[in-house]
């Protein structure tokens, strides 16, 4: 297994230096140095030399890709994409255009993300399971088919609107939470019921299909016949049998996400006034701050990464037949 | 800070509300799976409001501040920076303007705005030299080559406590020699456990004039002051060529660099010298740039390894302002506390007439800041900003578009009135029209719209009886405007109001009021300038006009669809030519742009500064000034230098009148309109009046805290029951499934 992962560990660096090029060209598209220099010195009387200054003490004097004044491999190193690049893959994300660590930054905000995440998922997970095995075991009753039908009302709305209609009559009409806000410590846990009720109800409907789907799917199978055959009771059936087989492409599923959850939520972020690496991510770009940029999606892409290693990885725990090579 | 409540807290009537006994008697596992589930739900749920205050459960700070004399307010952006050199926005103003103080600032009730001294002594006296540095002798009427501007402030004036300023038992400065050791365990500014103060001098202020002209600090003023302050460039170059070679954090002491223009007198005074004569200069005084700064602070600040934790000048402030920045998390809460060095200031005994009625002279005489606290939060969205302010969380709120309909509306006389649901809570509504001005540019270099030519100025000033101003203010803007004449706002020296002051070309006089011209006099300027019906007489083309904008998206395109509407008023087509920021910015820079939108912000209250705007020498494209319709006419210019260093008085007025004349006849901008703002607070949120000039308004506000705290309590009061109820439908509708489970369960195959 070990050379297994050192093996997609390398597959990793191609990946993520296309990743790079790419965040690096994107961004590069839509603002130039110039652009990005006037961004940070502000609209009123900004002159050509305050912004030549700028750029000349943060690197972004230089070419993009290829310094055609410099010679050998001068030419290559003495270009923004090098400078501003190379460090990354050994995690040194610098310093922000606005002089402020990234890495400390980075390690400040993702407590408040993983703080909105993590029970939205486990509580997500846990609620949409069971309805899930609820309307699977009611299949083509009444029941299942007034639950997709609210499943696929649920997946219809925008999570806008969960938001703002949440705010509106959880903060706003019944006064029961907070509106908006961010605290730490014991304090803050009235702070995250809203975002997260919102979001465990945002996403509930698209996840209990989805598992209905595999339940479904699992209980056709030859084995949960025979195993009624046998006379055995449904609940022992479900419990034991269907969820236990249909956990795996739920646990692969989930285990795929679970770095993704450093990254927080860009909207939900925004409304609660939640200081997470969403909301971290969301005000970089509206700044044009790039040293931010880069270094989020870089980190996105290798957290996205652990998560498909760590997919497969899971695939060979919980079910023995499947082996890394 | 008061502790927090952590004691578990829930009404009995969530512990009552849950049914067990409808899921008790059933006998399958997967109920009693069910059934510990029911069981652990409200116990989260408990748990979760455990952490809820006795007080209102939605309220968003610690128990025990209610009642305290702390302000609420707000912020939608993290500010960028927190060094006065650097910052020039609104949004960083509203916490340095606190902390940093000029030598002068405006007077809070007085209108027009008036500068008085802060930590001066008085206004600086002015002396005005010739070539060879002597005072000008007026009998010879010698020409001025040099203002000199003599700055005394006040003894015993103190910095906030900080570790900069710190000594230990020797006299010697405490942190000012660091090595890596010793910032272990050092993370934010309060860890550093010895704070200490000292006695501001003429000096601080000298080092931070010269801080504005180091090449390596980026001021965004020093564009602007290299024009003035004698020596400025020369200084530049001197800090440049000692520092081009220092690794980059390192200190620069710019205390042994000399700068011509600068001088200490003594410890209390200092003076500016100037090129020439630059009036403006002293509403440049009332701005934090001229704030002072100790060098120990910026040595403090550039150790290393302070960078490497975020402890920087451009984030910690250290000030002899009223307050002082106590938390400094701007991801999430700003708080300001007050100095206990403060200097000491007393609320204005004077203002306008009707200061007193209002009650804004209820707290004259009394020692400032009249508030112990005040506390920002991160709010980035509208909606949840103005539902907490009517929650009473927040002491005061603008009004945007999304909530005006709820909180304004107007009575049959067009005036401006609250709702009833904020007159319930007893809101209280300012309104003033903004030092600024939103207007419509030509690109005077342009061939078509631009020019001085008779025919392109026709069709410039038939755009500009076209364009409905008054439609605009009232569609778009909710009424919260007045159509400009000219570009100087109302409430700066140069506005004329009445019939005087209207644009002759674009409005008449008609009932006391200016009304807009009739359409049918722009298609007659049309005629005249060669445009029949939208077509070019000469080519028989049609006139196609080309407006850029940074504007897109479903909120600008009514917008859009409205501008089409007025040009079409002339026959004239006009193509939206939509772009972002940065490519509209180089549009205007490279001068390829053809019709454009606008604004700008009053720095100071003088006519200068929106004059200026159109001045030749600021031509955008040729000098990368603020004139971004490079307009250019000699006769303007010359009047403008003229009138740019008098008094205010008859003879400046006179010129000014001159100099609005040009415009209003070039027609170089469609005049748009003086946005007003609307402040809305809550009665118990004292000594408001919009003072568009000054920045430092936080010392004069006071809040009574028990009356807001009732207010809240009865605002607030918790409504559980539809979750009760909820939750026991809820719990209904499982029961049909859990009768179905039992009797498939029971039932027999068939």
């Amino acid at each position: 297994m070990i050379a297994y992962i050192v093996r997609r560990a390398l597959y990793a660096i191609p990946i993520l230096v296309g990743v790079n090029i790419l965040t690096f060209l994107l961004f590069f598209v839509v603002n130039t140095p110039d652009d990005m220099a006037r961004m940070f010195l502000g609209q009123k009387h900004v002159t050509e030399a305050q912004v030549e200054d700028w750029k000349a003490e943060r690197g972004y004097h230089n070419p993009l890709f290829y310094n055609a004044q410099e010679q050998g491999m001068d030419s290559f190193k003495e270009t923004i994409f090098y400078t501003k690049s190379l460090r990354l893959f050994v995690f040194d994300f610098g310093r922000s255009d606005s002089g402020r660590d990234i890495s400390y930054d980075i390690s400040q905000r993702m407590w408040p993300s993983l703080a909105i995440a993590v029970p939205q998922l486990l509580i997500g997970l846990l609620l949409a399971i069971t309805f899930a095995l609820l309307i699977a075991f009611f299949r083509a009753t009444y029941i299942d088919y007034w639950a997709v039908v609210i499943c696929v009302a649920l997946m219809s709305i925008s999570s806008l609107f969960y938001i703002i209609g949440g705010q509106f009559v959880m903060g706003k009409l019944l006064r029961v939470v907070p509106i908006s806000g961010f605290e730490s410590g014991l304090f803050g846990v009235k702070f995250l019921i809203l975002p997260v009720l919102i979001g465990v109800f945002g996403g509930i409907g698209s996840s209990t299909r989805w598992y209905r789907t595999i339940f479904l799917e699992e209980m056709n199978k030859d084995y949960v016949r025979t195993v009624r055959a046998k006379g055995i009771a449904e609940q022992t059936v479900l419990f034991r049998h269907v969820l236990r087989n249909a956990l795996i492409p739920i646990l692969t599923g989930v285990v795929v996400i679970l770095p993704l959850l450093f990254m927080g939520s860009l909207i939900t972020e925004s409304f609660f006034g939640i200081p997470g690496l969403g909301s971290y991510t969301i005000d970089a770009i509206n700044r044009q701050d790039f040293a931010i940029v880069r270094s989020m999606v870089f980190l996105g892409a290798v957290l996205y990464i652990i998560g498909l290693l760590l997919t497969d990885i899971s695939y060979t725990i919980v079910d023995p037949r499947v082996r890394l090579s | 800070m008061p502790e927090r409540q952590t004691e578990l807290f829930l009404p009995k009537d969530v512990y009552n509300a849950r049914p067990e006994e409808n899921i008790h008697d059933c006998p399958s596992d997967s109920v009693h799976v069910n059934n510990r589930l029911v069981l652990w739900f409200p116990a989260i749920i408990a748990c979760l409001l455990g952490a809820c205050s006795e007080g209102a459960w939605n309220n968003p700070y610690p128990d025990g501040e209610e009642t305290s004399n702390v302000m609420y307010s707000s912020f939608s952006e993290r500010p960028k920076h927190l060094d006065p050199v650097r910052s020039y926005s609104s949004n960083e103003y509203q916490f340095i303007a606190q902390i940093y103080e000029p030598p002068l600032q405006y007077h809070y009730l007085v209108r027009p705005y008036k500068l008085i001294p802060l930590t001066a002594t008085r206004l600086p006296q002015v002396r005005y030299l010739n070539a060879a540095g002597r005072p000008v002798s007026w009998e010879r009427d010698e020409p001025i080559a040099f203002t000199e501007y003599i700055v005394s402030i006040q003894p015993g004036i103190h910095y906030q406590p900080h570790p900069a300023l710190a000594k230990d038992d020797e006299g010697n400065a405490r942190y000012l020699d660091l090595g890596t050791d010793d910032l272990e365990g050092i993370n934010v500014l309060g860890d550093f456990t010895m704070n200490g103060t000292r006695e501001l001098t003429a000096a601080d202020y000298v080092y931070q004039i010269k801080r504005i002209a180091s090449p390596y600090l980026h001021s965004p003023i020093a564009g602007v002051m290299r024009e003035y302050i004698v020596g400025f460039d020369t200084f530049r170059k001197q800090v440049s060529e000692r520092y081009k070679d220092s690794p980059k954090g390192v200190w620069q002491d710019l205390r042994e660099i000399d700068f011509v223009g600068l001088s200490v007198d003594d410890r209390y005074t200092y003076r500016i010298r100037i090129e020439g004569q630059y009036p403006q200069l002293v509403y440049w005084l009332a701005m934090p740039f001229f704030a002072p700064m100790p060098w120990e602070a910026e040595k403090f600040y550039s150790q290393q390894g302070m960078e490497e934790r975020n402890i920087i000048l451009n984030w910690y402030p250290v000030g002899t302002g009223p307050f002082m920045l106590t938390e400094n998390n701007p991801n999430l809460r700003m708080v300001m506390e007050k100095n206990p060095n403060f200097h000491g200031e007393l609320y204005p005994s004077h203002g306008e007439a009707q200061d007193r009625e209002k009650g804004l002279l209820d707290d004259a005489g009394k020692a400032l800041p009249l508030l112990d606290r005040a506390v920002f939060s991160l709010e980035k969205e509208n909606i949840p900003y103005w539902n907490k302010f009517l929650q009473g969380y927040y002491d005061a709120s603008g009004v945007s578009s999304d909530s005006f309909d709820q909180a304004i509306q107007f009575g049959s006389q067009g005036d401006v009135q609250l709702t009833e649901l904020m007159q319930e809570k007893d809101i209280q509504l300012e309104t003033s029209v903004t030092a600024s001005i939103l207007y419509m540019g030509f690109n005077m270099m342009d061939p078509v719209v631009g020019g001085d030519s008779e025919r392109a100025r026709l069709l410039r000033r038939a755009i500009s009886i076209a364009v409905d101003y008054e439609e605009y203010i009232s569609i778009f803007a909710n009424g919260r405007g007045i159509p400009a004449q000219g570009p100087v706002p109302p409430g700066i020296f140069g506005n004329i109001g009445g019939e005087a002051g209207i644009n002759p070309y674009v409005y008449e006089w008609v009932d006391g009021e200016p009304k807009r011209k009739d359409i049918e006099e722009a298609r007659q300027l049309m005629a005249l300038a060669g445009y029949v019906d939208g077509f070019d007489h000469a080519s028989g083309k049609p006139l196609i006009l080309y407006f850029d904008t940074p504007g897109a998206g479903p909120g600008a395109k009514a917008h859009f669809n409205w501008l089409r509407k007025q040009y079409q008023k002339l026959g004239i087509q006009l193509v939206i030519r939509a772009t972002d920021y940065n490519r509209f910015q180089e549009k205007m820079r490279k001068g390829t742009g053809q019709i454009f939108q606008w604004g700008w912000n009053a720095d100071y209250p003088d006519p200068e500064n929106f004059f200026f705007l159109l001045y030749g020498p600021n031509a955008k494209v040729k000098h990368s000034g603020e004139n971004t319709a490079n307009y250019q006419n000699p006769e303007f210019d010359r009047l403008f230098e003229q009138m740019k260093n008098i008094e205010n008085g008859s003879a400046r007025l006179e010129i000014i009148r001159q100099m609005t004349q040009i415009l209003q006849r070039d027609a170089p901008w469609l005049w748009g309109h003086h946005p007003k703002a609307f402040s809305l607070f809550h009665d118990w949120y004292k000594n408001v009046k919009p003072n568009l000039m000054a920045n430092n308004l936080l010392k004069y506000k006071r809040v009574d805290g028990e009356h807001r705290d009732r207010k809240r309590a009865e605002w607030n009061r918790p409504n559980y029951w539809p979750l009760i109820i909820l939750f026991v439908l809820l719990l209904a509708s499982f029961i049909p499934a859990v009768f179905g489970f039992y009797r498939r369960e029971h039932s027999t195959l068939k």
